[in-house]
Order: C-alpha cells, then structure tokens, then sequence
C-alpha cells in the first residue's frame, strides 16, 4: 500500500525556522537524510524530495490548444507544500510511525494519504 | 521475459528456483547468485527463442550463471586483491538432482524476518518465481529503480542478518510459515484486479502467487493452511472473468454472470478444502475457502447458503477475530435474518476504532439501506463510501451505485 507523506509549510514555520541556531538546522537536515536512508535500507521508499519556494511556483492554464503561464504561488494560501516522501508499507499504522520520524512533524506539519490503487480488494 | 505466446518463459520461471537453489547450496551468498542466476534468465529469454532449447536447459542455466558468478568473483576478488580465490571455484555439475526442499528454503530466506513486508514481495517474485525486475515493477506499479533497489537492499539485510540457506527447521516453519503465507497471499491479491493496461504489460501475479502456493504445498503437503490458502485463490480467481465488464467496471458477487465461473477451478478448490477440512486443524485461511467455495456452489446468487456462511463467519470471528471479518459477517447476518438485523449489527461492528473511516462501513450501510428500500439514505452513504474507497474501480462502482438509486428514490 502506498502512501504520501506531505510536508506543510507556513509563515509559522519560518519564523520559528529562523530561530533555531546552525547546529539545530543542520540536524534538521540529517534527520530527513537519515530518514531517507532507512527507508531506502527498508525498501519502503519510493521517492523523496524537498520543494523549491512558492515563489518559484509557475500556473499553467492549457485550453483550447493554448498554453499560459503565470507566475508566482498558486493562490494567496497561508500554507504550502514544502516537500514530500512517496512510501510503500505494510499498513496504514506503518506509514503512521514513519510520518512521526518526519523532522517536521514536531510543529504539526505532517499529513499522511493513502495513494489510491488500481486495484479494488477483493468484494 | 513478458513476451506472450512463448514456451520459453514458464519453463524459466519454473526452472529458476531449481538453478538458485544448486548455485547457493554449492557457493552460499545468496545475494550474488540470485544476481547471476537473473543475468542468466535474461540471456536464456534471448538466446532460446532464436537458437532452440538447449538439450538439457536446467545445465545451460547452471553453467550460465555460474560463469556469471566467477566473473562476478574476479571483479571482487581483483577490487579486493585476492585473486587467487576466484581460482579455485568449480561450477557446480551441470546436471545436478535439485534438492527437494530448495524452493522451501528460498522461499523463508526470501521471507525473512529482518525485511519489510514490501521486500519480500519483491523478492519472492524475483528469487521464485524468476521474474524480472522491469517485470515486477509493472506488476506492483512501481518504478523500476525502486524495486531494483529494494531487492539490493532486501539482499544485503539477508546477508547481514546471517540467513542460512537450508530448509526451515519444524520450530523455524511454524513460527514464519504465517508470515510466508501472507506474502503469497499479498502477491495473489495485487494481481486479482482489473488490469486495464495492454495485455503485454500485464503481469500474472495471480497466477504467479497460485503456482508458488501449489509448490508450497507441494513441499508442506500436512499444513492445512497452506492448502487452505491455494484453495482460496483458486476459488476466488475462478470468479474473474466474470468479476469485470470489458470496460472494467466492477461485478458485484450477486451479479455475475456465473456461466463465466472456471469450473474446472472450483471443482479442484473445493475438492481441496473439503478435503482439508475433514483432516487438518482448522485455520483462517481454511474458513474463509469454505465460504468462497459456498458462494461458487451456488448456481445462482439467491441459492447461496447464507445460513452456512453465516456459520463459518462466527467460526472465523472467533479464530482470527478483526474488524473485516466483523463486516464480512454483517453481511452474512442480513442475508441470513434480514437487512434489520444487519443495520443492528453493523452499529455493533463498526464501533471499533480500525474501521473509522474505512469505505466499507458506508458500503455496506448503503446496501442494507438498499435493501430495506431507503434509496434516498442509501445513495448518500454509497457516495460518502465512493469518496473514501482507495482505489479507482471501487470508486466507480460505487458512484454508479449512487447514481442509479437517485433514479429509483
């Protein structure tokens, strides 16, 4: 079963981003490699990435055989995505543990979802 | 390896655990001869097409991979500065008896303990059933460098946990063989779908499972649960070319065409647990055979035995007691006493906490409402269960369900 681990981000999140010292920040960051590397080790990981800023964020539009882009986020939203693990794992309760290893889940910001299959369980 | 229409590839697939099992009874590390023996799969899958089989296929394989092992050796051995190593390793006969208990011993060290569920499904499916790695990740709609990794990685944890390669001791068997079963079992069930894609995409996990299940048994003729569990697959999958209509919209149980059921499938499924049931201890697997062998006797869907069903399910909620049986058993409870009863005991069931949220519940809700003719009550909870279904067809079927009681409301 496979299952995305969102990662959210807000102006909450960088304000308090950028009170932590050097040392609290470079932990951060070898957590989530740590994280990666055991569940690559596992075979549970199928890709994991962090998102560039919403600044960054192109719109396309593509109707009528037109193509338009836009820049900037996508909507006046407080919170964004920040980045993501795509993982597959036993059970639901699994998935659960690994979002809770997610250094970001201290302030809340992790969300788990089922990915939806192709396949139906048996009726 | 998916190429149809080939007599080359089920003599490989049935060959490769015989050609591991040889190579890592002679040489030990598992990991490098299961890498050697897929390079040989591979060179066989070109080569005997255009130049015929071999004389004797098993030795071609034997000696194929074990030349890939001594390169794979003086790599090693040359990066290492040992080269005097590689030297002395002999193939292994060509034309050896494999042992009898080879696919067993594979199949635990392929289970082992140390490794996630998702690698040993991955890896059962290459070291057994001979799949390749591209062939895998289509079926399991992965990418294929995740499942090249994940079997890498599945390797070095066997390696380093020290799995020895030998069949299970009686302890080692009744302590993993769950865990064994289960992985087929998950195999069977990926493949037990709608596979909408072309039909050279496919891959035949639920064959694939049932073969690997018909060896197990093969090798533990005594478990009832083993046979239990292939009799379930061979029931449940008698159902499928009825289960689906060519557009891949889901067949309830109640609707299909039963003249589509595999007949031959039932007979030999129900042969089994019946068999089995008269003999072995009663297990989980064994019940939950009992009730799709009942619901295949059933000529048509109004002769099905509810009451005995019904029976089976307490028997079951007893044994492996869970919150799908629970459901299961609701079902079972309308049919037999009427949708009332159902709805009073689907309050009951869903109280537990694993079922929050699970599209099930309003599923089934929605049938009983269904029944009892509350249309109106009944397409809002089929379309509270669409929305929390996880996959796409279960989506479909149940949006449709919706839609045509608005009609009738």
């Amino acid at each position: 079963m496979k299952y995305m681990i969102l990662i959210h981000s807000n102006p909450h999140f960088h304000e308090r981003w950028a009170k932590l010292s050097a040392a609290e920040r470079d932990d951060f960051g070898r957590r989530h490699y740590a994280l990666s590397d055991a569940l690559a080790d596992s075979g549970e990981l199928i890709v994991s990435e962090g998102l560039a800023d919403p600044s960054l964020a192109k719109r396309v539009t593509a109707r009528d055989g037109q193509t338009m882009t836009t820049d900037g986020p996508f909507a006046e939203v407080k919170e964004h995505l920040a980045g993501f693990y795509l993982v597959d794992c036993d059970s639901e309760e699994r998935a659960l543990a690994i979002a809770a290893q997610v250094p970001d889940a201290v302030w809340g910001l992790v969300e788990v979802r089922p990915v939806l299959g192709r396949h139906p369980e048996d009726m | 390896m998916s190429g149809p229409g080939t007599a080359v590839e089920p003599l490989l697939r049935e060959l490769a655990p015989q050609v591991l099992g040889v190579l890592v009874r002679r040489h030990g590390r598992f990991d490098i001869c299961e890498d050697a023996v897929q390079e040989a799969l591979l060179a066989a899958a070109t080569r005997w097409p255009a130049d015929g089989l071999p004389a004797n296929p098993a030795g071609w394989l034997i000696t194929t991979a074990s030349r890939r092992l001594v390169e794979t050796w003086r790599n090693e051995a040359a990066r290492q500065r040992r080269e005097q190593n590689y030297v002395l390793l002999e193939p292994p006969s060509a034309s050896p008896a494999p042992a009898a208990d080879d696919s067993l011993a594979l199949l635990f060290i392929c289970c082992h303990p140390t490794l996630a569920v998702p690698s040993q499904v991955a890896l059962t499916l290459r070291a057994l059933g001979g799949l390749s790695t591209a062939a895998i990740a289509r079926g399991l709609l992965l990418p294929e460098p995740t499942v090249a990794q994940r079997i890498s990685r599945a390797k070095a944890r066997i390696k380093a946990a020290g799995a020895q390669f030998r069949p299970p001791t009686d302890a080692e068997r009744d302590r993993r063989l769950p865990a064994v079963m289960r992985v087929l079992y998950l195999i069977f069930n990926e493949g037990y779908a709608t596979s909408s894609g072309p039909a050279l995409q496919r891959v035949e996990l639920t064959a694939e499972a049932i073969r690997l299940t018909r060896q197990l048994r093969q090798r533990l003729p005594g478990e009832g649960e083993v046979a239990g569990l292939l009799a379930l697959m061979l029931l449940t999958d008698a159902r499928r070319a009825a289960r689906t209509r060519p557009d891949g919209a889901l067949v309830p149980l109640a609707d299909q065409d039963r003249r589509l059921w595999d007949a031959a499938a039932i007979r030999e499924g129900t042969d089994l647990i019946t068999e089995t049931l008269a003999k072995a201890p009663l297990g989980p697997y064994q019940l939950q055979a009992a009730i799709a062998a009942l619901h295949d006797d059933a000529a048509c869907a109004e002769d099905t035995d509810w009451r005995q069903i019904l029976a089976l399910y307490d028997l079951l909620a007893e044994l492996a007691p869970g919150p799908m049986v629970n459901l299961n058993r609701v079902v079972a409870i309308a049919m037999t006493h009427g949708a009332a009863a159902g709805l009073r005991a689907l309050a009951a069931a869903e109280a537990d906490p694993a079922l929050a949220g699970h599209h099930r519940v309003p599923a089934v809700r929605a049938h009983l409402l269904e029944i009892t003719g509350e249309y109106g009550p009944a397409a809002a909870h089929y379309r509270l269960a669409a929305r929390r279904a996880l996959s796409v067809p279960e989506q479909r079927y149940l949006s449709m369900r919706a839609d045509s009681l608005i009609g009738s409301a």
